[in-house]
């Protein structure tokens, strides 16, 4: 009864996400101010209603209904309480399910935070918000049903993929599907804008922070997958190139540009017409990765072909929303023409370079995705698009990129002076190149090129603060009047201060993980020993340890450096009852932002155990350099200019809107 | 393509297993680096976006085994490439090769960048026409500012 009560709630929305798109958009074109209001009502009730349909599932989840086909695929009574939660997204339908919740809390969010709004753009935000949802749920209803009911129950289900249950999964997609839903808003805004054919700065003002919003959710996404790819599938990858991690760098690209281009239209008024494509096309990548996801296309063209429906409503849905609104951009654009003035040296000139080269890097991403299906569905040839192209194109643009960074901020609106940034920078890159120089006498060999890279990461982090040092004017006025200036700039200063840093961090991560990496493989048995980077270890004892639905082969080593003991790791294979697979479940220990990791292979015949350790050179500081970023991207939301209404001075102050 | 679908999900495409057994490394370090650098240019075929570098398929195990032994026997990389490529096609290559067909994939980045960069010089050059009338408030909004001037002189 609960999964029927669910199902009608989703019938619902849709009805509500129907009225939304169509009665404020009418009102909106007949500025019939109740029409309008209609958009309020129903974007809340659609929260309602999508949240009731998900409690559902989760219910059927939890007291394990197995006469629900969703559950049976997904679930097992043995599975602990948390993985049968998580387990709710953690299958095509249980997913769309949230990436709908996630809409309608955007959708709601505008609704009840948006109410500084001029009534026609609300409106018409709603809307294009009402369209979408709309989309989505005919989806669900129609091709995804995750309420579908099996006679008769069986007993028992078939269990989550191990490799899903894991914390890394509670978290990662959720956070991921905030930033790639988050920027429907944006693209919102942008249709509603045209739709209007009107435009400004307070524009941008009003969709800054929830970009901002749905890129700290989307950085931090990205990188929470990339770390448990990491810990969980047992080599100590942290970067595949795979399609599907491409497909949510994308949106995280096109979304960075936008971040910029925002800014030079919210200051300067000018890229205007940029912008609202930016805003397009960074929520076109969304609905694309959430295509190429859910497709099956990724597989192979004919995986898509056995299966069809889902992939060809996604398809649809696609080709409508992105068809549709840069049709409307192509009629509208030229209405919106209009801008400040800037000289090629400035602040304007510096983002329009971030935003060619950033665009650049999502086009090549883009068509190093898809070229091999395009290419096998139109000639039949089979090509790889991997790794090794991906560092051959994308690398170079990204280097230009962060060469780059440090000069941007230093450079004033209108007119700026690249030799007088260049001289506020002699300090990082002087830094940079010791700490470059630093680091290749203390790591020796790898490559040659890895301690520039590791100074290029260096230089991007010290010129981060250059700014800052600038403005606050330190080490020139005494410390304390440095201190007071440091507290009165701006929040957003700070924000993009701490967020290139957090690129220079993951950048020398990068590097230095690639580079002066170490490995050993070896057969132990229990007292032998292996040795990496300088540490033993060894095997103390190997044996097997039961939990609630798998069994362990758990081996404990001790690590020494020099004949001392310097910490303890266990590392072991995972076996599932249900499924009988096996996840290795890695041993790390850190040293410092450095990490040994050791993983298992298989038992010999003569009762050996094949062990592999790497030592990771600096590689927390990939994720480290992500949590920089997104804790920028919070101060920067943080900033007063966000908090305090941009139209009229709110007394009641706009709650930003991702908390 | 449920399985895929769930692995997909979880953003990634990996198997469980993992790539211990790398074989018999060559005695000789420089050769042995060849062949690792080797392993992760080339695709292992049965496998989803893996090299032969981290499959544990067999067939990844073998082809390991395959580039080692052309290497012991003195073949360059691009000797060992080409005669994998006679075999299984460019498939196996994670790095296309540039050929008529592979055009655009390669040429993508350099034309997206020249020609943004086109565009951008384009439109800095091209003097806005100065805005000649303040059509852009509507009355509503003239309303409100009025008001608030006078709220302001008040």
């Amino acid at each position: 009864m609960i999964a029927e009560c669910g199902h009608y709630a989703l019938v619902l929305a849709l009805a509500l996400a129907l009225v939304q798109g169509v009665v404020p958009f009418i009102g909106a074109r007949r500025n019939d101010a109740a029409l309008m209001g209609v958009g309020e009502g129903t974007a809340t009730g659609q929260l309602v209603f999508i949240g009731a349909a998900f409690a559902a599932l989760s219910w059927a989840y939890v007291v394990s209904d197995f006469s629900v086909l969703n559950v049976i695929q997904n679930s097992h009574s043995s599975k602990p309480l948390i993985y049968k939660l998580t387990g709710v997204w953690g299958n095509h339908e249980g997913s769309m399910l949230l990436w709908v919740l996630i809409l309608a809390v955007f959708g709601a969010a505008v609704a009840v935070f948006g109410r500084n709004l001029p009534p026609v753009l609300k409106a018409d935000v709603l809307a294009v918000q009402g369209w979408i949802g709309a989309a989505f749920l005919i989806f669900i209803l129609f091709a995804s049903n995750p309420f579908v009911r099996v006679a008769p129950a069986p007993f028992e289900g078939q269990d989550l993929n191990p490799l899903l249950q894991d914390p890394g999964l509670a978290v990662h997609p959720p956070l991921l599907y905030l930033g790639y839903v988050g920027f429907s808003i944006a693209f919102a805004f942008a249709v509603a804008a045209l739709i209007e054919g009107r435009i400004d700065a307070a524009w941008a003002r009003w969709v800054r922070p929830w970009t901002l919003g749905a890129w700290i959710f989307l950085t931090l996404g990205i990188a929470m997958g990339s770390y448990w790819a990491y810990y969980e599938l047992g080599w100590g990858g942290f970067w595949f190139w795979d399609p599907v991690e491409n497909a949510s760098l994308m949106p995280w690209l096109a979304g960075t540009a936008l971040l910029h281009s925002a800014l030079v239209m919210e200051k300067r008024e000018a890229l205007k017409v940029w912008t609202v494509l930016l805003a397009i096309l960074t929520f076109s990548f969304s609905l694309l990765g959430t295509f190429l996801v859910r497709s099956g296309v990724l597989t192979s063209v004919h995986a898509f072909a056995v299966d069809p429906l889902r992939g060809s409503f996604i398809l649809v849905i696609l080709a409508l929303f992105v068809g549709g609104s840069l049709t409307l951009y192509a009629a509208r654009a030229s209405s919106l023409r209009q801008g400040g003035l800037f000289a090629p040296i400035s602040r304007e000139g510096a983002l329009v370079l971030n935003n060619l080269l950033l665009t650049t890097a999502a086009a090549t991403v883009f068509v190093g995705t898809l070229y091999p299906l395009a290419l096998e569905a139109l000639t039949g040839g089979k090509i790889s698009v991997g790794a090794p192209f991906f560092n051959a194109t994308f690398g170079p643009l990204a280097m230009a990129l962060l060469i780059a960074v440090p000069f941007g901020p230093l450079l004033a609106w209108k007119r700026g002076d690249l030799f007088w940034a260049a001289q506020r920078l002699w300090f990082a890159a002087g830094a940079a190149l010791l700490g470059g120089a630093g680091t290749w006498l203390y790591e020796r060999g790898g490559p040659a090129l890895a301690p520039l890279g590791f100074a290029l990461g260096l230089f991007v982090l010290v010129g981060a603060f250059a700014e800052l040092v600038e403005r606050t004017r330190l080490f020139r006025i005494p410390l304390g009047d440095s201190l007071r200036r440091a507290r009165g700039l701006p929040r957003a200063q700070w924000g993009s201060a701490f967020a290139h840093a957090g690129l220079g961090i993951t950048l020398m991560g990068i590097v230095a993980a690639t580079s002066w990496s170490a490995e050993q493989i070896e057969a132990l048995k229990p007292g032998g020993t292996i040795a990496v980077a300088g540490k033993e270890l060894t095997l103390d004892s190997i044996g097997p340890r039961h939990a609630e639905n798998y069994v362990d082969l758990a081996a404990r080593f001790t690590i020494r450096e020099g004949g001392t003991v310097v910490g303890h790791v266990e590392s072991a294979k995972r076996t599932f009852a249900a499924r009988q697979m096996t996840t290795t479940e890695a041993g790390l220990v850190s040293f410092g932002p450095s990490q040994l990791y050791v993983s298992l292979g298989d038992v010999q015949d003569d009762g050996s155990i094949a062990v592999r350790v790497q030592w990771k050179s600096w590689v927390l500081l990939i994720w480290g350099g992500a949590l920089f970023m997104a804790f920028g991207g919070v101060l920067s939301l943080a900033d007063r200019r966000l908090r305090v209404g941009a139209p009229k001075r709110a007394r009641n102050a706009i709650p930003v809107p991702a908390e | 393509m449920r399985r895929i679908a769930l692995t997909l999900m979880a953003l990634l495409v990996a198997m469980p297993a993992f790539a211990l057994d790398l074989g018999t490394p060559l005695k000789d370090p420089a050769a042995e680096a060849r062949a690792r650098a080797l392993f992760s240019e080339l695709r292992c075929m049965v496998c989803q976006n893996e090299s032969i570098g981290e499959s544990n398929a067999q067939l990844a195990a073998d082809l390991r085994q395959l580039v080692r032994e052309r290497i012991a026997a003195g073949e360059s990389d691009d000797q060992i490439k080409e005669y994998l490529v006679a075999r299984y096609g460019d498939f196996v290559l994670l790095k296309p090769p540039l050929e008529p067909r592979t055009l655009l994939l390669w040429g993508t980045p350099l034309l997206v960048l020249t020609l943004g960069a086109l565009g951008a010089v384009l439109a800095l050059r091209r003097r806005p026409i100065p805005a000649t009338s303040t059509t852009s408030l509507t009355e509503a909004e003239t309303a409100e500012l009025d008001a608030l001037i006078a709220e302001d002189e008040r």
